[in-house]
């Protein structure tokens, strides 16, 4: 298919990707690609010029500190998140990766793609809300931390703005989590999903019910105290084609009482 | 603005190396990289079945990594190393993997084939002897619309020697 005329850029740093993405509104970062050239071909977005970030070293590489905090560079895919070793501090991470699309996307397909494109269908916004991550953005006023239950703000939209860029996600050491969904066929797009923690305190995030990651914090994992949160939290997920509105808030509540199992079962090893 | 910070262009040139042969040509930036495959180097053994990413028919390997080629554009592929369904054989020897294919059925219409060689490829690189399930899941992001599965599965087994 040809997509619209469209500038591109390749930058080597941040500082000169910022540059350019503030240059142009109608500039967009280009990570892997595996939405926005879908989401050009549909013409359902028409950016005047792609950044494409995957020159930027600053943008690779996972870190394990000694404390057990990983950093995750923004452009690292999805197959480096599940191969790599210090991401399996936290494996939640590598099992999800490991659920989206299929190889091939998973080859190209970015974690910093994948929150920044904010689709309440994407694996990774509930689960970061839920495993408590923190992302980091660099702009020209330098960088900042953003927690991911401020990070996003609507469909499509972060609290990344213009000029700036998501460069690595901060995630804090914890074992005890859980991931459920139901999809449209095995391991593809999300009907429903919910992600729990138990690192502390219980903390479950419900994706596609919302514009954004809803997130309930239940007083213990146990199926009726999940239940009982889910239910007082104020929601009303959209009908389509794939499930209705009421489908949708039981299936939050069937999902989040599994993740949440899962995550409590962890704490016993 | 920083003098350092590169040009926005709608066409660069770009360096290729596909099954060994290096190309160098000027492409739009708006150009897939299938399309490039294809249109521009008349290599069009990598099929376009979508277009919309779903079925895995232009599956190409980019610097060891499968990916579909309509989901890249060619100036993301500036430097890389690219192999393709027709770097597979040795002139009219089919590799082990296209013989397979050959003797247990593995394709009916065809047109989904050199995708599935591109992510068998990929996945007996990475994996020799891959499980049944291993190899559903490796070539999950293909489709076959005569739905010949089962003797994609038998193949893929007999190229790894189970």
């Amino acid at each position: 298919m040809l997509l619209r005329e469209v500038g591109y850029a390749r930058p080597e740093s941040l500082a000169e990707a910022i540059q350019l993405l503030a240059a142009d509104d109608g500039a967009r970062a280009l990570a892997g690609g595996q939405t926005l050239i879908n989401v050009m071909k549909a013409r359902a977005g028409s950016p005047d010029a792609l950044v494409d970030l995957s020159r930027i070293e600053e943008l690779r590489g996972i870190e394990l500190g000694a404390d057990g905090t990983l950093e995750i560079g923004a452009m690292t895919t999805y197959t480096e998140l599940l191969e790599s070793s210090e991401a399996r501090a936290r494996p939640i991470l590598g099992e999800v990766c490991a659920q989206i699309a299929d190889v091939q996307v998973r080859n190209r397909g970015t974690i910093g793609g994948n929150i920044c494109t904010s689709d309440p269908t994407n694996h990774l916004p509930p689960l970061l809300a839920a495993i408590g991550a923190e992302m980091v953005i660099y702009g020209a006023a330098g960088e900042r931390t953003v927690a991911a239950g401020d990070f996003f703000l609507g469909v499509y939209m972060t609290a990344v703005g213009t000029g700036e860029i998501l460069t690595k996600i901060r995630i804090p050491a914890g074992r005890a989590d859980g991931f459920a969904a139901v999809t449209l066929g095995v391991e593809g797009t999300c009907i429903v999903s919910a992600a729990a923690s138990v690192n502390g305190g219980v903390k479950v995030a419900l994706g596609c019910v919302d514009a954004v990651p809803l997130v309930v914090a239940p007083a213990s994992a146990g199926a009726d105290d999940v239940r009982a949160a889910v239910h007082a939290a104020e929601f009303y997920p959209p009908s389509d084609v794939h499930a209705s509105s009421e489908y949708r808030t039981h299936l939050a509540e069937v999902l989040a009482v599994r993740a949440a199992a899962q995550a409590s079962e962890k704490t016993k090893g | 603005m920083d003098a350092s910070a590169p040009a926005v262009s709608t066409s660069r040139s770009i360096t290729v190396t596909i099954n060994g042969t290096t190309y160098e040509r000027e492409v739009e930036a708006r150009k897939l990289l299938i399309h490039f495959i294809r249109d521009d180097l008349d290599l069009t053994g990598s099929h376009i079945g979508c277009d919309t990413g779903n079925c895995g028919a232009c599956s190409v390997i980019v610097d060891g990594e499968l990916v579909k080629s309509c989901m890249m554009l060619a100036v993301q592929a500036d430097g890389a190393s690219i192999e393709t369904v027709e770097g597979l054989a040795d002139g009219d020897e089919l590799n082990k993997l296209q013989a397979a294919f050959k003797s247990k059925h593995a394709l009916q219409c065809g047109y989904c084939t050199p995708g599935m060689l591109m992510s068998s490829t990929a996945l007996l690189r990475k994996n020799p002897k891959p499980t049944e399930d291993e190899i559903r899941k490796g070539l999950q992001g293909n489709i076959c619309r005569c739905t010949g599965y089962w003797n994609i599965f038998e193949a893929v087994k007999e190229a790894s020697g189970q």
